[in-house]
């Protein structure tokens, strides 16, 4: 139960994090990736201000073996470069680059009611879908 | 390079990613967890036993912040978002991010500051990637079209 307040307590804190900061607003969002027009510097905040209090913590996590609450902590194992990690960027950059959108403020957006961002999350969904399908057939070829 | 005054909100955008920040500790420490949207949403798709509860309370919670702050702030507070993109260009955006974020194993949050958060490599190559291409992609669309 400590659990799943937590998650409902820090996913409400990140929502909230996303309309404060700006993000959920793709006018905003291409004004910072739009570096020859007028420039909207606000994004480069806000991953400041993220990362700032993100280093300490990761800091700390990277010392403990369980959680506060005494589970495991799920560090992602991979480390390696490869086609995929960069193929993946290209393909979210671009989409990101054309609405404004990337999934989390897309999401909040939908909660908030607005069309286009149903739109876009449900194009999303697809695309996950998607990978999920070009995951699977290639795990069989490997295995063959 | 012009700076864009009128639309720079230096102190909201400051304390909506101390928040962001914020989130992202307490998941790791509290509960174990990356925060990474595209991650946690698309674990949904295909689940497994036992992974699905924390997926659904995060994201209900994230769901709930419109609301909350609605009620937290006087109306007209927050400025409201505005989309220029049509739906023809939202619904193929949908389609790329939603594949490429899985593709890649993360977005802006996983990655970006997670990753960059824990000083991984792999997630420093994916975000000067997907900035890289979100400017290429601006610029085209508003300079060279």
């Amino acid at each position: 139960m400590q659990h799943r307040i937590s998650e409902f307590f820090v996913g409400l804190l990140f929502g909230v994090g996303l309309i404060l900061s700006g993000m959920t607003d793709p006018s905003k969002v291409l004004g910072f990736l739009d570096l020859l027009g007028p420039w909207d510097p606000s994004l480069a905040l806000v991953m400041g201000g993220a990362i700032v209090v993100g280093v300490f913590a990761f800091a700390v996590a990277k010392k403990r073996t369980l959680s506060f609450l005494g589970g495991e902590l799920h560090f992602p194992t991979t480390s390696t470069i490869d086609r995929r990690l960069v193929i993946g960027a290209v393909l979210f950059g671009a989409g990101w680059g054309l609405a404004g959108f990337c999934p989390g403020p897309a999401l909040v957006s939908l909660a908030g009611g607005q069309t286009k961002a149903a739109v876009f999350v449900g194009f999303m969904l697809v695309g996950m879908v998607f990978f999920e399908y070009i995951d699977r057939r290639s795990q069989r070829s490997r295995s063959i | 390079m012009t700076i864009d005054w009128i639309h720079f909100t230096p102190w909201a955008s400051l304390a909506g990613g101390l928040l962001l920040g914020l989130a992202s500790a307490m998941f790791i420490l509290i509960n174990g967890r990356i925060l990474g949207i595209s991650g946690i949403l698309g674990g949904l798709l295909l689940p497994r036993m036992g992974d699905i509860g924390w997926r659904l309370t995060f994201l209900l919670g994230m769901a709930a912040a419109p609301f909350v702050l609605s009620l937290a702030l006087p109306p007209g507070s927050i400025q409201a978002p505005r989309i220029d993109a049509g739906y023809g260009t939202v619904a193929i955006a949908g389609l790329l991010v939603g594949f490429g974020t899985r593709y890649g194993s993360g977005c802006t949050s996983g990655h970006g500051v997670c990753g960059l958060s824990r000083l991984s490599l792999r997630s420093l190559v994916s975000t000067l990637t997907f900035m890289a291409l979100g400017f290429l992609v601006v610029y085209v669309a508003r300079h060279v079209l």
